[in-house]
């Protein structure tokens, strides 16, 4: 981007304006993230930064907070963590295997009203989640599934499914099927074929499919509001609570924690978005 | 004879066109049948209960089915004045039997959404009622509260007969159904659901606003610069949409507090003074500035995909041809981005407009927007049919919008990441 020799001034400053326009919305979209992880060290009991704190004063920092988290007593941390990864890991299995064999169907080039199937898979992602949460919960209330791990899983395979038919689906329209009738016609039978062919090939994009069904179980509120019960919450409920009550550091330690893994994600689903283009050889 | 020739024929005999049509057959079931579990899952547990709640917005059985009795003696009311003794009479025969089946809590809910004051006088009934003596019911009801007097309960009462209502729609839109049968507007002093659809769309346009002007110039950046820096820069927009938006909602809440970091600054460069800090959250300016930054990744993916596919040998040429760098921007560039722009101001405005969380935690009183109102009424006053009208009336502009979404983008050009 750097400027030509020849650009007249009026220009250069505009340019540079540009620029500082764009490092103020960079700043505006990340920034806030930092916030959390200093305080989440305060050791004091405030949400604001300590004269210690400004000061770099070693003792205005500690894991007080940290401990509380994992040791606290009646601390709901352990029991949120348990059922948000387990709920989360089983949704996403669910969202995988239904959203991945739906988009190998959506693209064969055979399959009939395309449009509106793809339409009506989708629409778990654009419907008002408070809309998708009320009329769940009456669902799994009518069928006795409310407040149990069970209907949870269920209500976050709905919303985690759009994700995996909308990657895979991608994946898939860069997919040479030469490979899969050459397979069938060495005598391999469909599911062997899916099996050594087709899903390597489509694995990255299943992967980050999977990612997105995840981190949409993992920080779902809404749909979860109406359907937990005491023994059914999850960190993002006890996050909830947490902020509408009483804005402790200890949800900020949480929050650091969450900030972490999803950087791995992040990490995790960008080098999976790089392999898929580089394996179907998109080159930008 | 000579049709007979043209036609091909497989190895087995059959016409080769009724073969392919055959195995064309075969292959949209197949692809069918792949389509089929999320298809069935999603139509049973997803698109039957939105069903269901358009059932439940307009179903009020309930009410009729508690008082047959009374609303059968009540076909006669003209509704004018106060109903005749048979009118008493039966509705105490009803409601003797709702107390021996203590199900008469219910009908007081029920009755209670429709005129205010219906419970308590409901319940002194209850109570007195253990001395009524037979006969002249309608002079004993009345000695009860004063209420029972007065017609406009009655009239409340009789409202509730049929079995299928509108009524609910009409709520959510602040209108009633008077006595006369009219439609009217509710009054002045009382209209809170057209504030608030008000607020929900204008707070939607504006943070949809906010959101092209700050996305553009980024996603413009992010296009243009080589690989290397963007994909360093591409991390700002990315991790911030993988981060969950409660700690993104948290670290608002931090920021925007009174003595958050924020207000630090203004006092700091003295643009206000230090015992008049502006209250930022639990307002509307907390709903803004925390919206429009937890849905700005959404409005710069798709306009970045769309500009990473205009050649920059555009602009030079039409630069070269005579255009300032501000016209061949806005006569070449400008246009080509206009899909990427449709695309992410329908998505941004579609998440917003349906927004509940972060309006929930930092938006207060004057921040709530109609997914509030819903959730307010699901949980606290659970009037759940008044809840699913509301649901289904912002579903259908929810759907008139991905409708147009669908027509313009195509879902199947949605992308992720």
């Amino acid at each position: 981007m750097a400027l030509p020799k020849y650009t007249e001034p009026h220009y250069r400053i505009w340019h540079y304006f540009y620029l500082f326009i764009c490092g103020c919305v960079f700043f505006f979209l990340i920034a806030p993230l930092f916030v959390i992880f200093p305080l989440s060290f305060n050791a004091e009991e405030f949400l604001v930064f300590s004269e210690g704190m400004k000061r770099l004063d070693p003792d205005a920092f500690s894991l007080r907070w940290y401990k509380d988290m994992i040791y606290g007593t009646k601390n709901p941390w352990g029991l949120a963590a348990k059922n948000s990864f387990i709920i989360a890991l089983f949704a996403t299995l669910g969202s995988v295997i239904l959203g991945t064999v739906a988009a190998l169907g959506l693209s064969s080039r055979h399959m009939p009203y395309k449009g509106i199937i793809m339409a009506a898979l989708i629409s778990p992602m654009i419907v008002p989640l408070i809309i998708s949460g009320v009329a769940i919960f009456f669902f799994m209330a009518k069928v006795g599934l409310a407040a149990t791990h069970t209907g949870i899983v269920l209500a976050h395979i709905i919303l985690g499914t759009p994700f995996v038919v909308i990657t895979v689906t991608a994946t898939l329209s860069g997919f040479d099927h030469s490979v899969t009738r050459a397979a069938s016609s060495l005598g391999s039978d469909p599911v062997n074929t899916f099996m050594k062919i087709t899903l390597p090939l489509i694995l990255p994009g299943v992967i980050s499919g999977g990612l997105f069904a995840f981190v949409t179980s993992f920080d779902e509120v809404v749909v979860v509001l109406f359907l937990a019960g005491l023994d059914n919450t999850t960190i993002p409920i006890q996050m909830w609570t947490g902020l509408r009550e009483q804005l402790s550091p200890t949800i900020l330690a949480v929050a650091t924690c969450l900030i972490v893994l999803s950087t791995l994600i992040l990490v995790t689903a960008e080098l999976l978005r790089r392999r898929s283009e580089r394996i179907r050889g998109i080159n930008r | 004879m000579s049709s007979e020739k043209q036609k091909i024929l497989t190895t087995d005999g059959i016409p080769l066109e009724v073969s392919l049509k055959k195995a064309e057959k075969k292959n949209k079931i197949k692809a069918f049948l792949l389509v089929c579990p999320l298809l069935l899952f999603l139509i049973i547990t997803y698109v039957f209960p939105i069903g269901d709640m358009l059932y439940r917005s307009v179903d009020d059985r309930m009410v009729t089915n508690m008082l047959p009795k009374t609303y059968k003696a009540m076909e006669q009311w003209d509704g004018k004045d106060l109903p005749e003794e048979e009118v008493f009479e039966a509705f105490y025969l009803d409601y003797k039997k709702l107390v021996e089946e203590k199900t008469f809590g219910k009908l007081a809910t029920q009755l209670n959404f429709e005129k205010n004051g219906f419970k308590s006088i409901l319940k002194k009934l209850k109570r007195k009622m253990k001395k009524f003596e037979e006969g002249n019911y309608k002079e004993q009801i009345m000695e009860v509260h004063k209420r029972w007097a007065n017609v406009e309960y009655w009239r409340a009462l009789k409202r509730r007969a049929p079995s299928y209502t509108y009524a609910k729609y009409l709520k959510g839109i602040d209108m009633y159904e008077n006595e006369d049968g009219n439609i009217v507007q509710v009054p002045e002093d009382r209209r809170i659901h057209k504030i608030l659809w008000l607020r929900t769309l204008e707070v939607a346009l504006f943070v949809t606003i906010f959101c092209f002007l700050m996305a553009y110039p980024i996603a413009h950046l992010l296009a243009t610069l080589p690989m290397k820096y963007s994909n360093l820069l591409m991390i700002c927009v990315l991790l911030p949409f993988w981060t969950s938006l409660l700690v993104r909602t948290a670290s608002w809440m931090i920021l925007l507090q009174q003595q958050g970091i924020v207000n630090d600054f203004f006092v700091m460069i003295g643009l206000v003074s230090d015992d008049n800090r502006p209250e930022m959250m639990y307002n509307k300016t907390g709903t803004y500035v925390a919206m429009t930054q937890i849905l700005l990744p959404f409005m710069v993916l798709p306009l970045y995909s769309v500009m990473k596919t205009i050649s920059p040998s555009l602009m030079r040429a039409g630069k070269s041809l005579g255009g300032t760098p501000f016209v061949a921007f806005w006569k070449v560039y400008f246009p080509l981005t206009i899909p990427g722009i449709g695309a992410g101001c329908l998505l941004v405005f579609i998440l917003a407009i349906g927004y509940y969380i972060t309006p929930a935690l930092v938006g207060g009183a004057s921040g709530t927007l109609i997914s509030n109102q819903i959730a307010f009424h699901m949980k606290s006053t659970l009037d759940w049919s008044f809840a699913s009208a509301m649901g289904l009336m912002l579903l259908a502009g929810v759907l008139a919008i991905y409708w147009v979404y669908n027509k313009l983008v195509g879902v199947d050009n949605i992308k992720l990441g």
